[in-house]
């Protein structure tokens, strides 16, 4: 089988093209967020605990999760010459580098006329676009623009390791990934990392948000936490729990997938492949994580912990056991 | 004493303990993805001994070179059972007869509860016909409607737990009641599954050795493609083995590949690795016969497939004869030193270092195949010419002669019988159908009062997940209201 060399071409120059698109979008939704903020800095009075200020008139936006812009009223009064709507810019820049990610996708799945997640460079590939999509799907019925930038930055960093450090020729499988399960098996977990991995950077800064509060409340120097300041901790919450809601089934059912294909491939269902052991440990990190919201007094800060333990399980699996333990899973090979 | 057991019992049924439980089978599986395990890499655990001698014993004693059969192990899993069963049972049967009770009496102030409204001209009987059409479970009393949706999630997260009990269940009895073992064919070589014939077997407890379900194969061509794009020259493409099977009288073929078990008397035969097996004839001093057929050799390296194994000829006289060979699929000579430029064999050379004397095979104590013990034995002189398929090496003092015959394939099989692989696989797809509704099903009661001017309607959620009650609320209302204006209406033209 021939590797067709144009759609190869044609797939690298779209994710790099992805690349600066997305970084557009990222200085856009930053730019929203700096104005939030100065915004929220004329209506909340300096030096109060802000713990619900800014978040009242956000969730005052999206009244049974109807389907809404991400409507500022708050920038929009105190901001009387706001000329330029950023958000709406880096919305549709996501949108544009989401496109073209997709199309690197799949002209490199045409290339080669196969999956296209045979090795670690593409599996971070249809991760990050997961968690693209992921997010891209919540604006839809939620108001998470201003969220665009926490978005951007894991997804530029990771697209950028891709293409430094892990980046291959698109080529032929080795026999052992030639089975249908890769599509069954491989792309339930890209989705569930994808929303488990924009649950963890949601979690990531409602760990912020609180050590702002927890400054601001002592009148300490809030530092870099004062990113957060215009975040609703309870929408940030909303969000993660229904994502890793979502995810979790998927990813139960990437795991048992994984089971299959290795009854077939391996002889064994389970094996205690150190890539097993690792998606059942975070299966359980994620489990305790939903037990967790059910526990009274763990709800969250405690629960967001856990989330994000479960979180560092994900990625340890992703990329930890590749480079430190070698295992069957023969994409490894960096 | 009972008290103290009935305590017991209720701790180790707590939902908290098999939380804990769940969480130390995890913590438990981290040294054993990190230490080298004998069930995976035994290799890997020798070499551990010999760079930490001081630490390996210590952690051994903690079976953590075994981690997966530690007893230590067996007991979270044997305690997390019995904690998930008693923790579940009872609340399935109780869950069971919530299904067959009817949803409890509206509370007297139905204010204080999260969702409220009051729909004035609305009805009793209304507000019945509505929820009862909204697939409500609806309970009546005097001057109240009580209403319930949602059991699914409570009948979704049963399914799921019972199912993870019997997926542990499944699990276990696998190990106990199945085997898996290992074996090495060469081309034109059969296997008869009997426990003899595997070079490694691993029963579990309760399995009869004596009596595996019988089948046998043979193995005839194996072919091997490899890729010749120049990016990636080498890399494997395709494995494939032909094999003539037999089963309970009758005969069939299967093509054996990566993801293509052979399924044959309950067992799954897999097809693990594969190498060459150059074959020699090896004629003694006397003139005789002592050695014909092929030697399987190891892959010592992947890019190219050199290989490397050891022929032993204990029948050659004067001397008996051992060779160390050094395979080259596809040879490439640059100056003095040749290598293996491609994995398939498309130039086999062999280069042999051959040693007389005791082979010590006969001292009883087991001997490795793949290695030649030279404590007794000499090395011979021999020319540093590499062996083309066909030709022979005279060995010096009237030893015999060698011939490289040519180049067979071998493959490594993993054969596995695991009763408990189906009712895992089926208690696995149960728990993921249950997971979905336990996650996103909202439990969730209305209840309506009859007021003076009308009806007072109350929400309440205990459950999270899924789309909020707010909605679905806003809808029961609203169309309440609207039935109740239409009521009126026709009410006014009577
Ligand atoms: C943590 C979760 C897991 C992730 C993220 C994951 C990811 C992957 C990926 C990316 C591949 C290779 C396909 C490719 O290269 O594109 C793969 C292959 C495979 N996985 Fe997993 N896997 C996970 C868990 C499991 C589990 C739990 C099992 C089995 C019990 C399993 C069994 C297999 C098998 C049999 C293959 C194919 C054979 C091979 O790679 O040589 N995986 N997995």
């Amino acid at each position: 089988m021939k590797v067709d060399q144009g759609l190869v071409e044609l797939s690298d120059q779209l994710i790099l093209g992805s690349l600066p698109v997305y970084t557009l979008a990222m200085l856009a939704f930053a730019v929203e967020l700096a104005f939030r903020r100065t915004a929220a800095k004329a209506a909340v009075p300096a030096g109060a605990a802000v713990s619900g200020g800014a978040g009242a008139s956000e969730g005052a936006s999206a009244p049974g999760g109807v389907a809404v812009a991400d409507a500022d009223p708050e920038s929009a009064a105190a901001a009387p010459r706001r000329a330029v709507n950023w958000g709406a810019f880096g919305v549709a820049f996501t949108v544009l580098g989401w496109a073209a990610h997709l199309g690197s996708i799949i002209t490199r799945g045409a290339a080669a006329d196969r999956w296209p997640w045979g090795n670690m460079y593409e599996f971070v590939v249809a991760i990050c676009f997961a968690a693209v999509t992921a997010y891209l799907a919540f604006l839809v019925r939620h108001p998470v623009r201003h969220l665009g930038v926490f978005v951007m930055v894991p997804t530029i960093l990771g697209l950028g390791i891709a293409l430094r450090y892990l980046y291959v020729q698109a080529g032929p499988v080795v026999p052992a990934l030639k089975s249908y399960w890769i599509a069954i098996h491989v792309s339930a977990a890209i989705i569930a990392s994808g929303m488990f991995i924009l649950a963890g950077v949601i979690g990531i800064l409602q760990l912020m948000r609180w050590r702002y509060d927890g400054r601001t409340g002592a009148g300490k120097p809030v530092g870099f936490t004062a990113i957060t300041r215009t975040l609703d901790l309870d929408q940030l919450e909303r969000i993660a729990h229904r994502a890793i809601v979502f995810a979790f089934p998927i990813w139960t059912f990437a795991v048992i997938a994984g089971a299959l294909w290795a009854d077939r491939a391996w002889g064994r269902y389970w094996g205690w492949d150190p890539k097993e052991t690792w998606s059942f440990i975070t299966w359980i990190a994620y489990a305790a994580y939903l037990h967790s919201r059910a526990t009274a007094g763990w709800k969250g800060r405690r629960s967001t912990i856990i989330q994000l333990v479960a979180c560092a399980c994900l990625l340890f699996n992703l990329v930890g056991v590749n480079v430190f333990i070698s295992g069957l899973h023969s994409y490894a090979d960096l | 004493m009972i008290t103290w057991l009935r305590w017991a019992w209720r701790l180790l049924t707590s939902m908290r303990t098999a939380l804990i439980l769940l969480f130390l089978v995890a913590l438990g599986s981290v040294p054993g993805s990190v230490l080298p395990q004998r069930g995976l890499t035994p290799e890997d655990v020798t070499k551990f001994y010999e760079e930490n001698p001081g630490l390996a014993p210590w952690l051994d004693r903690f079976s953590m070179f075994d981690v997966f059969g530690a007893p230590w192990f067996a007991a979270i899993y044997l305690l997390l059972f019995v904690s998930l069963a008693g923790c579940v049972l009872p609340r399935a049967a109780q869950h069971y007869r919530a299904m067959r009770g009817r949803p409890p009496a509206a509370p007297r102030n139905l204010s204080r509860l999260p969702h409220t409204a009051s729909v004035p001209g609305g009805t009793l009987a209304l507000a019945e016909a509505e929820l009862r059409r909204r697939r409500f479970r609806v309970n009546t009393g005097d001057g109240w409607v009580a209403a319930e949706k949602g059991y699914l999630r409570e009948t979704g997260n049963l399914v799921f737990h019972l199912a993870l009990l019997a997926l542990l269940f499944a699990v276990g009895s696998g190990a106990l009641f199945g085997y898996r073992g290992n074996v090495l064919v060469v081309e034109g070589d059969g296997f008869a599954n009997t426990v003899a014939a595997y070079d490694k077997f691993s029963p579990g407890r309760f399995v009869d050795t004596e009596s595996l379900k019988p089948f046998s194969f043979r193995l005839g061509d194996f072919t091997a493609t490899y890729s010749t794009e120049p990016q990636r020259r080498g890399q494997p493409l395709d494995f494939s083995g032909k094999l003539s099977v037999r089963e309970g009288g009758g005969q069939k073929t299967h093509d054996l590949r990566v993801n293509e078990p052979l399924e044959a008397g309950g067992a799954q035969v897999y097809l693990l690795g594969n190498g060459y097996a150059p074959t020699f004839r090896v004629t003694d001093g006397k003139g005789q016969v002592a050695f014909d057929g092929a030697v399987p050799f190891l892959p010592a390296e992947k890019g190219g497939f050199t290989s490397e194994g050891v022929i032993k000829v204990p029948d050659a006289q004067p001397a008996q004869l051992g060779f160390v060979g050094l395979f080259l699929p596809t040879t490439v000579t640059v100056g003095d030193s040749a290598t293996s430029a491609f994995p398939a064999a498309l130039n086999p050379t062999v280069r042999l270092f051959g040693f007389k004397g005791d082979l010590g095979l006969r001292s009883g104590a087991p001997q490795s195949v793949y290695q030649l013990n030279s404590d007794k034995m000499q090395m011979i002189k021999l020319p540093e010419t590499r062996l083309a398929v066909g030709q022979s090496l005279t060995l010096p003092d009237g030893l015999g002669t060698v011939t490289f015959t040519g180049v067979k394939e071998w493959i490594s099989l993993q054969i596995t019988y695991d009763p408990g692989r189906f009712p895992a696989l089926v208690s696995a797809a149960l728990a993921v159908l249950g997971l979905v509704p336990a996650l996103t099903v909202r439990r969730r009661r209305i209840w309506v009062r009859q007021t003076a001017d009308g009806i007072d309607v109350g929400g309440l959620t205990r459950s999270e997940g899924g789309g909020g009650i707010e909605e679905e609320f806003e809808s029961i209302v609203s169309s309440l209201r609207r039935s109740g204006e239409q009521e009126s209406r026709e009410l006014v033209k009577e």
